[in-house]
């Protein structure tokens, strides 16, 4: 079988489509998981040890858990609840959801680089909790976390095809698709491949030059 | 709930299953891992580019692409796979690539008076990588390898949508045979978690044991 540039040209557009999903996807999720994992890395500093034990377990359970499993989860079991989601909301969710486990340790990371010198400073200067933390601590500590957090974006857009598992009409979705239509599978799939590589290249060189850049300001 | 534990045997084909992909790929994880990794530390600059192409290539590839590619795409020019094949093929290949780079970085943290050491000493190369660098930096290598088995581990659970019987495919099965969703997802995620445990507690145990080979922290076990 032959390369057919023409069906190539034809099939393109549909693949833009696809991708146009994916990207979105990837960047509601990464929301998502920016915020939530903020939120688990602030309570397991809580005093009260049950917080700090259930949410522990929790994270821990979800990172070592597939997504697709996850995924399956939010589509097939939350309607038995009376809570149906559409598969792109239901991929968004789960996709936010265990990578925030994975952000969260990231910003626990930070949070311990910030020398010990700053809480010090702020319990001298008898500033109250939520100053501590929103001006002194979180602005040092996210600043350090930037270029981890980056290479969780690259990560979580190269695990986006795991939605079309719940029929989200994502990239590789849109790719197979239109491959089932005609029985050609080899110019959508290895085009796909080519965005993804490309997509993800042009970030990591991204990511790379944002981490060389927040070194040279340290 | 007493249907899914009724369908044990299915749940322990398909963990069974998940445990070989997860075995077969690291393997071929670690195989890829050790040569292109070394061969980003190579003194050619030609043989460190070809690490870094297969290292930029197949991290920047999501495994399923990679799956669907050699499943559906290879076969219609003449390379066909069996579907174990083109699943540890692509786990392998894509975790490999990180491994390299984890090769890469803790053979470079070898100290290095280390590897003049063994210059002076008039070492063949082969004796320097097998005596000196390479113990030293597997201690180096262990926490983030163990990280990426796990990460194949879940990683595996992909297979399901191109047909093979792991651990998410029986779980599918089941639900659509009982129409018990919730049970049965519990069930599997249960069974994930276990053996990401598992996993874990093995490259704890290599961790220690190795640490003990270089003589660091022997008696703070």
């Amino acid at each position: 079988m032959e390369w057919d540039w023409h069906y190539t040209g034809d099939i393109l557009p549909d693949l833009l489509d696809g991708l146009r999903v994916t990207v979105t996807a990837t960047l509601l999720g990464y929301v998502i998981a920016v915020l939530l994992g903020l939120v688990w890395t602030l309570l397991r500093r809580t005093p009260s040890a049950v917080v700090n034990q259930t949410v522990r377990w929790v994270t821990e359970f979800v990172r070592s858990t597939p997504l697709l499993v996850q995924l399956f989860f939010l589509y097939y079991v939350l309607p038995t609840w009376g809570i149906t989601l559409g598969p792109l909301t239901a991929g968004v969710i789960g996709l936010g959801l265990h990578y925030s486990t994975y952000t969260a340790e990231v910003y626990r990371g930070g949070i311990d680089d910030v020398p010990r010198g700053q809480w010090e400073a702020a319990v001298a200067l008898n500033l109250p909790r939520s100053r501590t933390w929103l001006d002194v601590i979180l602005p040092q500590a996210i600043r350090r976390v930037v270029p981890t957090l980056g290479n969780y974006l690259i990560a979580m857009f190269k695990d986006s095809p795991l939605l079309l598992g719940i029929n989200v009409a994502e990239l590789l979705n849109t790719a197979y698709t239109t491959g089932t239509h005609t029985l050609r599978f080899l110019e959508p799939i290895t085009l796909v491949g080519v965005l993804f590589v490309l997509v993800s290249v042009v970030s990591s060189v991204l990511v790379r030059r944002l981490e060389r850049r927040s070194h040279a300001t340290d | 709930m007493s249907d899914v534990l009724d369908a044990y045997p299915q749940l322990l084909r398909g963990a069974w299953t998940t445990v070989q992909l997860t075995v077969y790929g690291s393997v071929l994880a670690l195989v890829l891992a050790l040569v292109f990794g070394l061969a980003g530390t190579a003194r050619s600059a030609w043989v460190r580019a070809v690490g870094r192409v297969y290292v930029e290539f197949f991290r920047g590839m999501a495994t399923l692409v990679l799956m669907y590619w050699f499943f559906y795409a290879l076969p219609l020019v003449g390379f066909r796979f069996t579907p174990m094949a083109a699943a540890v093929l692509s786990l392998g290949l894509n975790i490999g690539a990180y491994g390299a780079e984890v090769v890469r970085g803790a053979v470079r943290a070898v100290p290095k008076a280390q590897y003049e050491a063994t210059v002076a000493l008039n070492f063949t190369p082969v004796q320097r990588m097998r005596r000196v660098i390479l113990p030293q930096a597997v201690a180096l290598m262990l926490p983030p390898f163990g990280n990426l088995v796990i990460e194949l581990m879940k990683g595996s659970a992909v297979v399901s949508l191109i047909t093979i019987g792991d651990l998410t495919f029986r779980a599918k099965q089941i639900q659509n045979a009982t129409g018990e969703t919730l049970w049965t997802y519990v069930a599997i995620l249960l069974i994930y978690f276990v053996i990401a445990q598992a996993l874990q507690s093995l490259v704890r145990l290599a961790e220690r044991r190795v640490d003990r080979m270089l003589g660091r922290r022997a008696e703070a076990t």
